[in-house]
């Protein structure tokens, strides 16, 4: 065959042609790819929110029953004092939204006490401090936790305006009860951190995160960025505030007033 | 020539390698190292992989479950033959070898290797 511009541009034209084909079949044919995909039962989000109807979810043993089903199903420690550990707890309104008081605030409004938990931020500074990565911000929005990597630094902490995380000051297991432990989760080890993980191991299987099944439908959790979900169905309705706005995190975790 | 304080030296080297290839012949060449009885699953037959893959490769199989789950969020792992399982240590590892005891400590004591797993994973014997 003689070379000429004629063959060089169709043999050219063919072998882009390959090229835009064989990346797909290289992956297809097990060429070093993972062999992972997500569960098939996963409930799937672009961005994970949760708000609060605190009308209706506003007395401290109310929160407390969900703090008992939350620190059970995680194996949570019960340590009194300094070095309590904790994922879900409760405060009162000026601890809990302290730039948003006013001396003349409804009275019924001001002395609801508030479930906390990890806010989940869009922009979380705990993310950007720690050193090993081991906080990192899932492509949904959630604020992992990978207690193998955490090395105890509690920049994390530090860097949290919300109080979310705890350090474990001991071995957590000699303030569990081992008898009634989870054997679904695993406990922390000393000199780790560790929060709210808005239930990730449940929303792997398509559950709801347990305070908000537990809650009787005084918590809401969805996509918000998906404007037809249940919370931006909620957002749309009622008025509602986040913790600490001038931090500039952008909590993922929405109160009614 | 005549060789110097000779008995004391020749015994002394005598001692020395005695001394020194006393390991090998007390330990490597009288006694062979047996391979731990483990306790295997009654129900399954097949682990994840093969035996001879797990028995070199679980700590990498194990690393790598770690980060898929946790940092990629992908849980479902398929094996060589096709079939799907859930990505789990404690869920998926241990539901089928039911005793951390007779299973992985047998060969790590054997080993010398303390992994950290069991920090904080639960192991199926419960705490105590």
């Amino acid at each position: 065959m003689k070379n000429s511009r004629r063959t060089f541009i169709k043999l050219a034209g063919i072998a882009a042609a390959g090229l835009a084909v064989a990346p797909k079949k290289v992956l297809a044919s097990g060429g070093g790819h993972a062999p992972v995909k997500v569960n098939a039962t996963a409930s799937h989000a672009k961005h994970w929110a949760m708000v609060v109807d605190t009308t209706k979810l506003h007395t401290a043993e109310a929160i407390d029953e969900l703090a008992k089903v939350c620190h059970h199903i995680h194996n949570v420690p019960s340590i009194e004092g300094k070095k309590e550990v904790k994922w879900l707890w409760h405060d009162t309104y000026g601890h809990s939204f302290p730039e948003q008081e006013n001396p003349h605030l409804a009275e019924e409004v001001h002395e609801r006490v508030f479930p906390l938990l990890c806010n989940h931020c869009e922009n979380p500074p705990c993310v950007r401090v720690c050193p090993t990565k081991a906080t990192f911000q899932r492509p949904d929005g959630i604020v992992a936790m990978d207690y193998h990597r955490c090395i105890g630094c509690r920049y994390c902490m530090a860097g949290c305006p919300y109080g979310s995380r705890s350090f474990n000051w001991g071995d957590p297991r000699l303030n569990l009860d081992l008898a009634n432990l989870n054997p679904e989760f695993p406990t922390r080890m000393r000199g780790v951190v560790e929060k709210c993980n808005f239930c990730v191991e449940r929303l792997a299987v398509g559950k709801k995160p347990a305070c908000v099944e537990a809650s009787n439908g005084a918590m809401f959790f969805g996509d918000l960025k998906d404007p037809d979900s249940e919370v931006r169905k909620v957002l749309r309705e009622k008025f509602t505030i986040r913790r600490k706005p001038s931090a500039g995190t952008e909590p993922s975790v929405y109160y009614i007033i | 020539m005549k060789m110097y304080n000779g008995f004391a030296i020749v015994a002394g080297l005598v001692i020395f390698f005695a001394m020194l290839t006393a390991p090998f012949a007390l330990g490597t060449m009288t006694k062979q190292y047996k391979e731990p009885e483990l306790k295997l699953p009654v129900n399954e037959k097949e682990c994840i992989e093969s035996t001879e893959y797990m028995r070199t490769n679980h700590m990498q199989l194990l690393n790598e479950w770690r980060d898929w789950a946790l940092r990629d969020g992908k849980r479902t792992y398929t094996n060589h033959a096709g079939k799907e399982f859930s990505i789990s240590l404690q869920n998926t590892c241990m539901k089928c070898h039911v005793s951390k005891a007779d299973f992985c400590d047998k060969c790590h004591n054997d080993a010398g290797v303390s992994p950290y797993c069991w920090d904080c994973h639960v192991q199926p014997e419960g705490l105590k």
